[in-house]
């Protein structure tokens, strides 16, 4: 009361008003909390993870162009560093080796860097977290990145052995490390990062040398260019002077791996803030009509009074405008400390899944300034209706009570239906007739509950859908041995004497660029036996594929980027061919989920690149008894590059995705069940406040309680039944624009809805709905019928 | 008798509704003099509320021109008769229009917030006997101590006239003696020129002049040259 008294008499009774419509008002105050909160995580992730990278790119100097050539003299060195427009350049060796872990049977994939013997990196310095840098001059000293170190409990002084150009070797971790090269650290053949399978080490440049034969020589160039460069221009001169050497050719920091796939995390991101939230803040703006419009009906004469003292239209407006505010601004409280919270959620998820030396989730103060003016914004333009009413209300008319509501005759089908259904269903059909674009916009609003919960749960079907197609349709081999340089068709014959193998199918993996007018993407086409069994090429429909004689294979994605179908001619630069230019035509389009596929037979893709027959591959099907043979083969055997395991990626993978489902989906359901209390609930309070007289008027009549507050429950049964076929509608809109927005070179995912997900959507909306109905049911059951008649209304 | 505060000249006032028009009042002329107390009298829609409106500033004539101390009402745009109501008219309606959710102290400081002179709201309470239910809402108090509160309020800002549609319309002869015997005090202690409209034939007697209302007109005004004492009325 003390505090009471510094206030206006408006404002006195604005606290009061809050006071007694406090439920309403927390109701669509979470409504728009959880606007907040997405906005708030969603931004802030999104700010954090763009500023954490762009901070750790710079501090450790990440590199703009990436080439790399078979084995280039040094003396090339300074022809690159000497491109216009480059600023620093690094040429090192880089080679891809086989691991063996103790105590882990099957063999991991490894990448092996050369650091320089004297000074730190020019480019894609390492961030050392624990131990030290090896020491030149010290064979086996290494540092090793912080994700396999982690996944394997290695710390300083711990050792794993490497298959080192034939050589098994002994490599001692000085040191942990993160390096801006692999954030995101993800295996050759991988689907998604395997942290324990996949190690990236670091050795001074004088050991690598001499275990690779690469003195003064290097196979990897990274630059850093000028501002005002033109990358394109450098890349081009690096590609002509890394050609005789092997080059294969540069990439842009927008292609490369790591990047790339932060790249599509941040665009997620970003597309997160501006889907989600607005449908919640649009909700909300509705249900703050819904109550505003109610609240002012139901003061009127308050209103009129207040006109007749002599408060003019803008304080008037003002007051109503205030309980608007007050009713954001709990949202924006609760939204933004939910926000918060769940944000510093998010960023460990991130810290687990990328490798970062720090990662800060930066609590921005302008990000709770743009949530609470998008909030407190869509309240008011939620309430403009309202309060433009109070506004034009002329107090003579404000004075007296409204004129009685006017029901139209139900229309001809329906009022046939008069005669069956019981005269509280009749009731309840003229309410919503009255007021169409409210029953609507209700409606509206559950089926955004319904759609929200497709959206959560679509993501698992197609996920079981896409593993399903991947690696049991498509890719059935139990691993994929890649071979270090590209092999004889001998090899194939040595993979078919591999313990236990089963059976063994080459593959050839030939870079190129491929071309169609402007449009051009650099990919690998893969060579196939036409007999292939272990890898099958699916169509559009995943139908097993035959491979043609000859013409390419396009994924979807690559003929859609390329504008590229059946029929045309692509010219192909085959980039470790010196870049020879060739055409090929495009024999049909195909399935695939993951990276720009291109695939071809074999055999011609030998001809087109005329050198022979050079493998790069075989997949084998192996007997599962034969399995720790077979890896203990592996880890000895110096012609493998990698060796990726389907069996753990299908794990992984699945591990993956259902960490990340499991989260998102249980923030959908709250989500959902939050917008579906919020409109239900409002809704009931409201029809119950208009209806009140009704009500008690049946129950006077004596009717029960139950058949009384029937004719509020089925408006609300009808409202929630209609809900249903818009929200599988607008779900099936908001997955095909996830998927949309999912769609990227890295990997694509099919718009598989099953049945049961609408089923558990509509099923969770509905039980939501019952239990809201419920809350409200029990008042129609506490009205004081003497009380209500009496009232005016 | 002093001089005029509020005239009317051929005030008509038609409502449309859809296709129907209404014919709320025909034309009335009338004059309210200074500390006055007039009575409207007559039956419900005859027409005596929309005059009532029409002079406090609630509402605007079709037709016709109220003046208030000479300045014509109908030049006044929105503000001005925001300002209008707020200086020099107090209301007092049938069915009290007390905010709920404010006490009755709080209804009063309702106006006295922001009129120019007003008196405290403790003392509007006091000249109508309620001094001691200050702290009470409107849902704790009787019909006769609401409409007294509804009398505090509208005369708390010193208005010069006091405007009061049916303000016993809703209540018991007991009770409705008390609040008439409120609005008498009022006229007397501070001279503010009351019109009070009612359809009771028996209040009449309380004012200094009467006039009937009949479908839109005035058909009869007389001057009452032995008023009673409210104490006296009953019905």
């Amino acid at each position: 009361m003390n505090l009471m008294a510094h206030l206006t008499i408006l404002d006195r009774k604005l606290v009061r008003d809050l006071g007694r419509l406090w439920a309403q008002i927390l109701a669509v105050a979470l409504v728009m909390a959880c606007g907040v909160a997405t906005l708030v995580l969603s931004l802030g992730a999104y700010r954090s993870l763009e500023e954490t990278r762009a901070t750790f790119y710079d501090r450790y100097r990440f590199a703009d162009v990436f080439a790399s050539a078979e084995r280039a003299p040094m003396r090339l060195a300074d022809r690159i560093a000497n491109i216009p427009g480059v600023a620093r350049s690094q040429f090192r060796i880089v080679r891809s080796v086989v691991i063996d872990v103790e105590g882990m049977r099957e063999p991991a994939s490894g990448i092996a860097v050369s650091l320089p013997d004297h000074g730190e990196p020019a480019l894609n310095r390492l961030y050392v977290r624990s131990g030290r840098l090896p020491l030149p001059g010290r064979q086996n000293e290494i540092a090793v990145i912080e994700s396999f170190a982690k996944a394997h409990g290695f710390g300083p002084g711990d050792a794993f052995s490497a298959i080192l150009n034939g050589r098994k070797q002994k490599l001692t971790i000085t040191g942990v490390v993160l390096s801006p090269e692999y954030v995101y650290a993800i295996g050759p053949g991988d689907i998604v990062p395997t942290p324990s399978r996949f190690a990236v080490f670091f050795m001074p440049r004088s050991a690598l040398e001499g275990l690779f034969d690469m003195d003064g020589a290097f196979n990897d160039v990274a630059l850093s260019l000028r501002s005002g460069a033109q990358t394109q221009d450098v890349m081009d001169r690096v590609d002509r002077l890394l050609e005789p050497f092997g080059g294969r050719a540069a990439r842009a920091r927008k292609d490369q791996t790591s990047n790339a796939f932060l790249d599509s995390e941040l665009t997620e991101l970003k597309a997160m803030a501006f889907v989600i939230p607005p449908i919640f803040l649009f909700v909300a703006a509705f249900l703050v009509n819904m109550i505003l419009s109610r609240l002012i009906a139901l003061e009127r004469e308050q209103i009129g009074l207040l006109k007749a003292v002599g408060y003019g239209r803008m304080p008037i407006a003002w007051h109503y405008s205030k309980l608007v505010i007050a009713m954001a601004f709990v949202g924006l409280a609760i939204g933004s400390a939910a926000g918060a919270w769940l944000g510093r959620g998010m960023a460990e998820l991130y810290s687990k899944f990328f490798s970062f030396p720090f990662l800060v989730f930066r609590e921005s103060p302008d990000l709770y300034a743009i949530a609470g003016f998008v909030t407190v914004g869509a309240a008011l333009a939620g309430a403009a209706r309202a309060i433009f009413a109070i506004v034009a209300l002329p107090p003579a008319v404000a004075m007296r009570p409204p004129a009685p509501v006017r029901y139209r005759r139900l229309p001809g089908a329906a009022n046939m239906l008069k005669s069956v259904v019981s005269p509280t269903t009749t009731m309840a059909m003229r309410h919503l007739m009255r007021w169409p674009l409210r029953a609507g916009l209700t409606t509206l609003g559950i089926s955004f509950s319904v759609a929200l919960l497709v959206t959560a749960w679509f993501s698992t079907g197609s996920i079981n859908f896409m593993i399903e197609t991947l690696f049991y349709r498509a890719e059935r081999q139990d691993a994929t041995i890649a071979f270090f340089d590209r092999k004889a068709p001998s090899a194939l014959d040595d993979a078919r004497h591999l313990p236990g193998t089963i059976r063994a199918e080459p593959f050839r993996q030939e870079p190129a660029i491929l071309r169609n007018g402007q449009y051009e993407r650099q990919i690998s086409i893969e060579g196939l036996p036409p007999d292939s069994d272990l890898t099958k090429v699916l169509d559009i429909d995943l139908n097993h594929v035959t491979l043609p004689s000859g013409g390419l294979l396009l994924s979807e994605r690559v003929a859609d980027v390329l504008h590229l179908r059946p029929g045309d001619m692509a010219t192909l630069e085959l980039i470790a061919q010196n870049h020879r230019v060739v055409q090929a035509p495009v024999s049909a389009v195909v399935q695939s989920y993951i990276g720009l596929s291109v695939y071809m037979d074999l055999d011609a893709l030998h001809r087109l690149a005329g050198d022979g027959e050079r493998l790069s591959g075989v997949r084998v099907s192996v007997d599962a008894n034969a399995l720790p043979a077979l890896y203990r083969t592996i880890k000895e055997t110096p012609a493998v590059g990698s060796i990726s395991l389907l069996d753990n990626s299908r794990l992984q993978f699945r591990r993956t995705i259902e960490d990340n489902i499991t989260i998102m989906t249980t923030v959908y359901i709250v989500l959902a069940v939050i917008i579906t209390f919020g409109v239900i609930y409002n809704s009931a309070r409201i029809q119950l406040a208009e209806h009140a007289r009704e009500l008690a008027s049946l129950r006077v009549l004596g009717f029960t309680r139950g058949e009384a507050s029937s004719v509020l429950l089925i408006e609300l049964a009808i409202l929630i039944a209609l809900a249903q076929p818009l929200g599988w509608i607008l779900g099936y809109g908001f997955s095909w624009s996830v998927v949309q927005g999912f769609d990227s070179d890295l990997f694509r995912i099919p718009l598989v809805i099953e049945p049961s997900t609408f089923a558990k959507a509509s099923l969770v909306v509905m039980a939501a709905g019952i239990v809201s109905s419920l809350i409200v049911r029990r008042r129609v059951d506490r009205l004081d019928l003497v009380r209500v008649l009496k009232t005016r209304e | 008798m002093a001089e005029s505060v509020f005239s009317a000249r051929g005030v008509t006032k038609v409502y449309r509704t859809g296709d129907v028009e209404v014919w709320a009042l025909r034309g009335v002329d009338l004059d309210l003099y200074e500390g006055e107390m007039a009575v409207l009298l007559g039956p419900s829609g005859s027409g005596k509320s929309t005059l009532l409106n029409i002079m406090g500033g609630l509402d605007k004539p079709t037709d016709g021109e109220v003046y208030f101390r000479g300045e014509a009402l109908g030049g006044y745009g929105e503000s001005r008769l925001t300002r209008f109501r707020r200086d020099h008219v107090g209301f007092v309606f049938q069915f009290y229009n007390l905010v709920p959710s404010l006490t009755a102290w709080e209804n009063v400081a309702l106006v006295t917030e922001i009129a120019r002179n007003p008196m405290k709201p403790e003392e509007a309470l006091a000249l109508v006997d309620l001094d001691d239910r200050m702290e009470h809402f409107p849902a704790q108090m009787s019909g006769g101590e609401q409409q007294r509160v509804a009398i505090a309020r509208a005369i708390a800002k010193r208005p010069e006239v006091l405007l009061c549609d049916e303000p016993t319309g809703a209540l018991d002869s007991k009770t409705g003696v008390i609040v008439l015997e409120a609005l008498a005090r009022v006229n007397e202690e501070l001279g503010t020129t009351t019109a009070i409209i009612t359809h009771n034939a028996g209040i009449r007697k309380i004012a200094h002049r009467v006039f009937s209302f009949h479908d839109g007109r005035i058909v009869e005004s007389v001057e009452n040259t032995q008023r009673i004492k409210p104490s006296e009325v009953s019905w």
